[in-house]
């Protein structure tokens, strides 16, 4: 065993691999931060659809979220990969791709989110805001979208970690994130155990310690 | 759109073949990775709510180290990190067995169990605590009173999150295409190389994961109201739109 393989590649492996920061696009966070706000953004409008009183915005919204639920993310990402270049007619690097994918992908379950977000909220908020004569557009933004964000921030947190480990299967249509990084160091140097163990690790510190960092969220946001 | 489709490409050569063998594999690996999952999700669930410390904190290390780290980066570890340090004998039969289905089954399994043991212990922490008490009161041995009280129980309650979690269970098995388990994802990738017809391809898996999805959640629902102990379980009321 000879751990000085991550040394020698480690700003290949962290600054390009992980962050993004390289002469190529890639990186872990540079594709995961923007999915999950892209996300989160289609997500409210999903959410607040599956929640609308018209059944021609309830029915689609549902099937929507029903759809990408029942679909694997590889599935979702070949899909992607297939069918932007055709829509488009022009090639689309795998940032793209990925980027796309993640977007529409974890929207049907950041939607489920903010649909039980909006439903925590008590109703008496919103016979109040239509009391005080908001529309309901306005007591959806001003009044229940805002509480509901609160609450949904401990769900939203532990997303956030599935999505991070789930953009390493961006590196199945080549785009550079960390598993790709050590594939590709792997291909040169023939050390498995000391790359796969060095990502695992890398990956846990992350999500350890977001899933905490919700755990905490959780415990101070609950109202007493 | 300059796309032409061609949705005989499904039903004629090979297509059907190895979208068929795709399926039996996606359910074959599944299925063992599940029983895998499911074993050791519930000793590691029930253990973490045990009062004996050591046997706890080994079951917290067990799903906090196999949770938090990608399936994929599993697959590879256990496919191209572990066989090359097992020793020479072993080495030659896994080769001769199909070490990918293996090592995809393994990486399946201990990553599924670990997120099964969350949702078993969360399942043993909702039962009321004077159902351990009552248990012991009347004999049993805390060992008796996991066993026949505590996990039939916790395995009724926990029915709805258990379910999507075998889904995601049966939806991540396509993660094992990456070493090369010849599963759906990868046989429709296979026609998809094979006949340049990529959209009726996967349009194909698609419609196949969804109904495994769908069917599978609709015997569910159904084994659930079956199953279900009155007063234990607050029936959702259908939605009032």
């Amino acid at each position: 065993m000879d751990f000085g393989v991550i040394l020698n590649n480690s700003q290949f492996l962290l600054a390009q691999g992980f962050l993004g920061i390289g002469s190529f696009t890639g990186g872990t966070l540079r594709l995961a931060i923007p999915a999950i706000v892209l996300g989160f953004l289609l997500g409210i409008f999903i959410g607040i659809g599956r929640l609308a009183r018209s059944r021609w915005v309830r029915v689609p919204a549902t099937l929507y979220v029903e759809f990408f639920r029942g679909v694997p993310l590889v599935m979702v990402i070949f899909w992607f990969w297939f069918i932007i270049p055709v829509l488009l007619r022009l090639p689309i690097p795998e940032y793209g791709v990925a980027l796309a994918a993640f977007v529409f992908f974890e929207a049907a379950y950041l939607g489920e989110i903010v649909r039980a977000g909006i439903q925590s909220v008590a109703k008496g908020q919103v016979e109040a805001a239509t009391a005080t004569g908001l529309t309901h557009g306005q007591t959806m933004r001003c009044v229940v979208l805002p509480q509901a964000l609160k609450n949904m921030i401990p769900a939203l947190v532990t997303q956030f970690i599935v999505l991070l480990k789930d953009t390493s299967l961006a590196s199945i249509i080549g785009y550079v994130d960390l598993t790709k990084a050590a594939q590709i160091v792997n291909n040169r140097e023939i050390r498995p155990f000391e790359l796969y163990l060095f990502i695992a690790v890398v990956y846990w510190f992350c999500a350890y310690g977001m899933s905490r960092y919700a755990r905490y969220l959780e415990q101070r946001l609950t109202p007493a | 759109m300059s796309y032409t489709f061609d949705w005989s490409v499904l039903w004629t050569g090979q297509s059907g073949h190895w979208l068929l063998q795709g399926l039996l594999t996606t359910l074959n690996i599944s299925a063992l990775a599940w029983t895998l999952a499911a074993a050791l999700g519930i000793v590691s669930g029930a253990l973490r709510t045990v009062a004996f410390k050591p046997l706890a904190a080994l079951a917290a290390f067990y799903v906090e180290f196999f949770r938090n780290v990608p399936l994929l980066v599993w697959m590879f570890f256990w496919y191209f990190a572990v066989p090359p340090m097992l020793p020479r004998p072993v080495q030659d039969w896994l080769y001769v067995h199909g070490v990918e289905f293996l090592a995809g089954m393994f990486a399946l399994g201990i990553y599924h169990g670990a997120r099964f043991s969350e949702t078993i212990r969360s399942g043993i922490q909702s039962i009321p605590k004077t159902q351990f008490e009552a248990a012991l009161s009347t004999g049993l041995t805390t060992a008796q009173t996991y066993r026949l009280v505590i996990v039939p129980i916790a395995l009724r309650l926990i029915i709805p999150p258990a379910t999507n979690e075998s889904l995601n269970l049966l939806k991540n098995s396509s993660v094992a295409l990456t070493i090369s388990v010849a599963e759906l994802t990868f046989q429709t990738r296979q026609i998809e190389a094979y006949t340049a017809k990529a959209f009726e391809a996967l349009t194909a898996g698609t419609l196949i994961y969804l109904v495994l999805c769908l069917t599978i959640a609709a015997i569910m629902a159904r084994v659930e109201r079956r199953v279900a102990i009155p007063g234990m379980i607050a029936r959702v009321s259908p939605a009032e739109h």
